[in-house]
């Protein structure tokens, strides 16, 4: 027992104080691709080493759509080899309430031999929007997290019940999600906690593309979630299907089977971008306690 | 033929013993020896390798060959550690009657692979004491998913098929509690079924395959250099062995090696890989006896190597290091001093964790004699990796069969008897303590040099076996090249495929409330195993 006392002592406190602090991530962490848009001049090469498709274009009538699809994205970072427009941020926190948000595109003239080059200045640009935290909800001591404590609180008796489901991830997800209980990360002081039974859960955490063999099983849980309940998408293949996508075993994204309120990229999602989308979820909460739920697809 | 003298004397008998039953034989690596031959012979030529030559069945797959050959082709994949080679034997299925006779009742380790093979591809099991239905549960249409003709993307019906039945255990006072496939921790998915009379469990049954996603037939679907990322994808806690195991393959049928700085930049990131899972494991096995304190240790320590992985190669989970011909991203000398830096402090506070386990009767009690696999049991069902090691199977392909810069670096293979929950922490507590040396051993004689031998668009129609020895144990890829650089066929051999009938096995007897500590002892991968 004078052992386990000392030793817990003489570790102190290791937990993180994000989100009062941004993210603890190392400068080479590979996180949000940056695409200079208005000087990128032909998506073709990334397009064509994307394992995933998260880069992609059109190209119709000699116009050119090019889109970055962060929801497909695996954060592998071949893009930024081939491509100088392309570089790699080591931003993690890129969680979005709407899948469309996790997209951007930009449309171009073609040029014949294959590359674009932008039509007028800039090129019409649409921006992803994922949820990003202000410096001064950082800083501020009323941050992000104090204020989800509060509404979680009004709504919750001060706490945030989480029902995890792996839908067919690879268990990288998982990996990460169990670091949220860690004394590094300590997901309890925003009074949330992991539970052991739909029935007890405000939260849906979904990992994996939905299996064919877990689609059930999945649907079940979530009819067993009493309402109001949130979901929440994990992994790039939670938000679109990821590397797997859509096939004879794999049904793609979460939302193909039950509504999704808030999509984490990543592959995995780190613990600090975990939490930026279950606090981002939370914040969300209050703005949908009248409304009605989405219907079901 | 260039191949290794034992594997020669092999060939040699088997030939004077089977004559032209043996009707080919070639060897496209020294290591890796492959005997065509009829489907009769299957089975006698499994009896002579376990019984002569100490091998074992380390892996039993198909391919569809109908267009090229007209027949489904299945092999089987032996494992001469002794001899320090492979053997891979290929028998022909007749696309008419695709039927070939079922070595379960023999080798208890063939019995889901073989099930496995009648679900994707259609071949009948002839024998199988159980031939029910696995890959694909019980609910599917009739559909052959690992067939060329069967599309990729096909978009099956919903399911109307019946559902699966269990088997009954009667008796007085027997009652079933099924548990799953929504478990209560943040876990994969995975469905149980206890028998019990009173406590003690008398009988469980594993119905897997939850997470069955495709991926072999999407490694046929893709370019072999987008494959490795699917690779990565196939079990996130072993994403750099089984990518690396990969690019072995991909490397072996390119006939390129992997110039010797990367191969030990490959070695560092596979023991990094073991040291944040073993320690999370040795973490969550207290948890599950309920030294909470312990676990708290331990997840502190994990994530400082998966913030050091994120410092070496930008992802915590070390996805996107692998490549084919080498490694991705140098380490320059700022990186190798952390990674140093690491293993210093990590072992002290690791040996510090120890003591307080060691010192914590109340675990010790908790976790001896606690789900027994005994060895002879183990050797029946083919059990490898860390649960083999714990059940008196004295292997490592890292020792048996180096690869990358294993053979530069000495270690020892810590292997036990007892066969309980303890043995199985105290082996990855000793492999941990050897990843210490390895890892200091190649940062010492780290070579200088290139990172990747370059491999142009791989050779068509070439087959590879890749192997790895990843921290829960062998990983083999085997890989059958297409033109246009694609794949045929590649089969991903996690060892949890191979382990999970270990788990019935070693909770009887036991109470369900020591089921979690069991099965975080052997901590099998699902998607590893479902695919």
């Amino acid at each position: 027992m004078f052992e386990i006392l000392r030793q817990s002592l003489k570790t102190g406190v290791v937990t993180t104080s994000y989100p009062q602090t941004p993210p603890e991530v190392s400068s080479r962490a590979r996180g949000k691709p940056d695409i200079d848009w208005p000087n990128w001049t032909d998506a073709r090469p990334a397009a064509a080493i994307c394992p995933t498709g998260a880069i992609s274009y059109q190209d119709l009538s000699g116009q050119r759509v090019a889109r970055l699809d962060l929801a497909k994205c695996i954060f592998c970072g071949l893009c930024a080899d081939v491509d100088p427009a392309i570089r790699m941020t080591n931003v993690c926190e890129c969680a979005a309430c709407l899948r469309d948000d996790l997209v951007t595109s930009a449309a171009y003239s073609l040029k014949t031999d294959g590359t674009h080059h932008r039509r007028g200045s800039p090129p019409s640009v649409t921006k992803a929007r994922p949820g990003e935290l202000s410096p001064a909800q950082r800083q501020s001591l009323e941050g992000i997290g104090q204020r989800i404590q509060e509404r979680a609180g009004q709504l919750f008796g001060r706490s945030l019940h989480i029902r995890q489901v792996d839908a067919g991830s690879c268990n990288g997800c998982e990996v990460e999600i169990v670091g949220l209980n860690s004394p590094i990360y300590d997901i309890e002081r925003f009074g949330i906690h992991f539970v052991a039974s739909p029935r007890h859960a405000d939260m849906l955490l979904v990992t994996g593309p939905v299996t064919r063999n877990m689609e059930l099983a999945l649907r079940k849980t979530y009819d067993a979630m009493p309402a109001p309940r949130l979901v929440v998408a994990v992994g790039a293949c939670g938000c679109s299907g990821g590397i797997f996508g859509q096939n004879y075993a794999s049904l793609g994204g979460v939302d193909q089977v039950i509504p999704v309120d808030v999509y984490i990229p990543g592959c995995p999602p780190n613990p600090h971008a975990l939490l930026h989308g279950i606090l981002l979820a939370t914040g969300k909460r209050t703005e949908r306690q009248s409304g009605s739920e989405k219907p079901r697809p | 033929m260039n191949v290794l003298p034992a594997l020669k004397g092999i060939l040699d008998e088997l030939r004077q013993r089977f004559g032209a039953q043996i009707e080919h034989a070639h060897a496209p690596q020294p290591n890796e020896l492959y005997l065509h031959t009829r489907l009769e012979l299957a089975g006698a030529l499994c009896s002579v390798f376990y019984k002569r030559y100490n091998g074992r069945l380390a892996g039993v797959f198909a391919e569809d060959a109908r267009a090229e050959h007209n027949v489904f082709l299945v092999y089987y994949l032996y494992a001469l550690d002794s001899a320090h080679g492979f053997v891979l034997v290929r028998v022909p299925v007749p696309k008419e009657q695709p039927e070939m006779p079922s070595l379960t009742n023999a080798i208890h380790a063939a019995n889901w692979q073989e099930r496995e093979i009648q679900d994707l591809f259609g071949i009948r099991l002839v024998g199988h004491p159980n031939p029910r239905r696995c890959a694909l549960h019980d609910d599917w249409p009739e559909v052959y998913p690992l067939r060329k003709d069967f599309d990729l993307r096909t978009q099956l019906p919903p399911f109307t098929g019946p559902r699966h039945k269990f088997r009954e255990v009667e008796g007085e006072g027997v009652f079933q509690v099924p548990v799953g496939p929504v478990h209560a921790g943040v876990i994969e998915p995975g469905h149980f079924l206890f028998s019990v009379a009173g406590e003690p469990v008398l009988y469980l049954q594993l119905r897997l395959f939850y997470v069955h996603k495709g991926i072999e037939k999407l490694f046929e679907s893709m370019s072999i250099p987008h494959c490795v990322r699917l690779a990565e994808s196939i079990s996130g806690d072993s994403s750099f062995a089984h990518a690396t195991a990969f690019c072995h393959a991909v490397e072996r049928t390119a006939g390129v090696e992997a110039p010797p700085r990367a191969r030990a930049l490959r070695v560092l990131c596979l023991e990094l890989e073991r040291l944040y899972n073993h320690v999370a494991d040795i973490g969550a096995i207290c948890t599950d006896v309920a030294f909470v304190t312990a676990q708290m240790h331990a997840m502190r320590l994990k994530e400082r190597v998966l913030r050091v992985n994120e410092q070496l190669t930008g992802s915590r989970l070390l996805r996107g290091m692998a490549c084919l011909g080498g490694v991705r991203f140098d380490f320059d000398a700022d990186q190798l001093r952390g990674l140093a830096r690491l293993v210093e402090e990590f072992e002290k506070e690791f040996k510090e964790l120890v003591e307080l386990i060691r010192s914590h009767s109340g675990t010790r009690e908790r976790l001896e004699t606690t789900g027994v696999l005994r060895p002879e049991v183990a050797r029946n069902l083919g059990i490898c990796g860390i649960a083999g090691r714990a059940s008196g199977f004295d292997h490592d392909l890292r020792r048996d069969f180096p690869h990358d810069f294993y053979d530069q670096v000495r270690f020892t293979v810590p292997v036990f008897t007892e066969g309980d929950v303890q043995r199985r922490m105290v082996v990855r507590r000793e492999e941990l303590f050897q990843s210490f040396g390895i890892i200091r051993q190649v940062l010492d004689k780290l070579p200088a040099g290139s990172l990747q031998t370059p491999i142009g668009a791989v050779p068509p129609d070439r087959v590879a076996l890749g192997y790895v020895e990843g921290w829960r144990g062998e990983i083999f890829h085997w890989i059958h090249t297409a033109p246009d650089n694609r794949l045929a066929r590649c089969k991903v051999k996690d060892p949890s495929l191979q382990n999970w009938p270990a788990l019935s096995e070693a909770i009887l007897g036991n109470i369900i409330p020591d089921f979690p500590v069991v099965n975080k002892s052997f901590n099998l991968s699902y998607s590893g195993t479902d695919r």
